[in-house]
């Protein structure tokens, strides 16, 4: 193909892309500086640094970024130790491993929304909620989850619906491993623990590398699931930088520092995306 | 207890963990879905009924109190709409990325996936005045417009890696014989990676189908997806467990449905995608 072709081939894809981040982001720049209330349109103009200021000086900042960090972190812990797991629990032949291959994999397809109320009402309501009801049957007091572990709720929630995703990926890797190696290790006394080291795990590079970057694009703004469960709360325990930004922006209509958050996330997002570039690029590309 | 004993244990355990495995990550589903036909009543007895009489009245009330087809018809539209939108910038993209690779294309690949971290929240307020000022807002338009940016870069990525599985010497072979850059993607390119393409089409969908923040901020009531459609259910009291459970189940079940009878072909796009 000659070149000129390719350039024009990939231009449409580029070129939208392109506009689709610097207009919205340099309009977020811009009123980043300005005073700009919906609730005030007659105060208005520049005010320089004053909305990074405001926003960097607030006391829900810190422990937002932190939130965010660990969120996205254990997150990624969880499913994608848990998605091998299982991967290779339902890697060989059992009865019935078709259906318990769909149902395993449904949670992927619930709702944000639908997915944390659910939880919060049906599973871990202190009174209602199943959660409860078990640990009362074993004679333990029930946690009241959201109230008192707000950002462990709010993982366990999104880890549910996430393993799944791994599961589906790892699970379908696994069924192009190379049965006749496997056998030979087999046959060469290697255990268990062995092969996997050996032969599984980096037969996953990939798909884990898949997974991780997905899910890290998904869960650094997650959303729907802090707004129905605990709104952020109780105090900033479970506010992310997503749902600082929202709160400024759409309870305190304050248009000027929502922006100046905005582009608070936007550079953690970055730094985030840099290393994790780094770490796992490598086995991504070209 | 001899070699094959042990063996047949170790199978049974195995097989055990799997299904119990299995049945706890489904349960809140399945329980979702027989909340769905209790009464508000049953729905928060204690403790927590596993039989009772059905009732469809939730599903009916949510018939006649709500636009469900509407809703379903938004979704449907929005999430196909810009999963169609998104593959036809994507395949040529991809196809000439991977099959032409410049000096940059690692670069530009890293770099679209680096705007799929750009926070939706921070660009909120400009898209809502760019959509606003172009009379778009609460329009399924505007949605499919974002849907398919949103979703470009990961399309771009799953694709860049199927199209790359494929020997370079089938299109080499096909050259020599004269064949366009058109055919070339719709006759030869796209039948080989078919299932790398469904199951990305897939993927794309199902995010699409669910995504909530774009949906919430941008639509009210003309546009509305199942997603909106939900919120507007969300009682913070909790106190409609049944008819939660049956406007849930309602959003939830098409998916679903959807990603059960497609996933051997998701399986098959996947495999084909991780074997060189």
């Amino acid at each position: 193909m000659n070149p000129t072709l390719a350039r024009w081939l990939q231009a449409p894809s580029i070129i939208l892309l392109l506009i689709w981040m610097i207009v919205p982001l340099s309009m977020t720049v811009y009123f980043s500086t300005q005073r700009y209330l919906l609730q005030k349109p007659q105060l208005s103009g520049f005010i320089g640094w004053s909305n990074y200021e405001f926003f960097y000086t607030d006391p829900r900042f810190w422990p937002a970024v932190l939130n965010t960090l660990i969120l996205v972190g254990s997150v990624l812990a969880i499913t994608v130790f848990l998605g091998l797991a299982i991967a290779i629990l339902i890697d060989r032949p059992f009865p019935g491993r078709g259906i318990a291959r769909v149902m395993l994999i449904s949670p992927f397809f619930i709702m944000p929304t639908v997915n944390a109320l659910l939880w919060k009402n049906m599973m871990m309501d202190p009174i209602q909620g199943l959660l409860a009801v078990v640990s009362r049957f074993f004679g333990a007091t029930p946690i009241e989850w959201l109230a008192d572990l707000p950002l462990f709720s709010i993982i366990l929630i999104v880890s549910w619906q996430w393993t799944p995703f791994a599961i589906l990926i790892f699970m379908t890797s696994l069924q192009s491993q190379d049965r006749e190696q496997m056998e030979a290790a087999t046959l060469d006394g290697a255990g268990f623990w062995a092969k996997f080291w050996n032969l599984t795990l980096p037969h996953l590079a990939r798909p884990i590398s898949i997974v991780i970057m997905i899910q890290m694009i998904f869960h650094l703004s997650v959303f729907a699931e802090i707004l129905v469960t605990t709104s952020g709360g109780p105090g900033t325990s479970s506010t992310n930088l997503t749902f600082l930004i929202y709160q400024e922006a759409l309870f305190g209509f304050d248009v000027g520092s929502a922006s100046a958050g905005g582009v608070f996330a936007i550079i953690l997002a970055n730094i985030v995306a840099y290393f994790l570039v780094k770490a796992v690029g490598k086995n991504l590309t070209v | 207890m001899t070699d094959k004993q042990k063996e047949v244990l170790k199978n049974r355990i195995a097989t055990t963990a799997a299904w119990v495995v299995t049945i706890l990550f489904f349960f809140p589903i399945f329980w979702m879905f027989l909340t769905s036909f209790k009464t508000e009543g049953q729905a928060i007895a204690v403790p927590p009924l596993l039989f009772f009489d059905p009732t469809i009245e939730n599903y009916t009330l949510i018939n006649e109190r709500t636009d469900y087809v509407k809703h379903a018809w938004n979704s449907v539209i929005t999430s196909v709409g810009g999963t169609a939108l998104a593959m036809l910038i994507a395949i040529p993209s991809a196809y000439a990325m991977a099959f032409s690779p410049g000096r940059w294309t690692k670069d530009i690949l890293l770099w679209m996936l680096s705007t799929k971290m750009l926070p939706a929240v921070g660009v909120l307020m400009p898209i809502y005045l760019i959509s606003q000022y172009f009379g778009l807002l609460d329009t399924r338009i505007a949605l499919v417009i974002i849907y398919s940016l949103i979703n470009l870069p990961i399309i771009m990525m799953i694709l860049f890696n199927y199209f790359r599985e494929i020997p370079k010497e089938i299109l080499e072979a096909s050259r020599m014989d004269g064949t366009s850059t058109m055919n070339e993607i719709t006759q030869i390119v796209m039948p080989l990676a078919w299932g790398g393409l469904a199951s990305t089409a897939l993927l794309s969908i199902v995010l699409l189908w669910n995504e909530a923040f774009w949906s919430i901020a941008l639509t009210s009531g003309d546009a509305g997806t199942l997603v909106s459609l939900v919120a507007s259910f969300s009682s913070p009291e909790g106190l409609f467990w049944a008819k939660l459970s049956a406007v849930s189940m309602l959003a939830c079940a098409p998916i679903m449905i959807f990603g059960w009878l497609t996933q051997k072909q998701l399986v098959q796009g996947l495999t084909f995608g991780a074997v060189k």
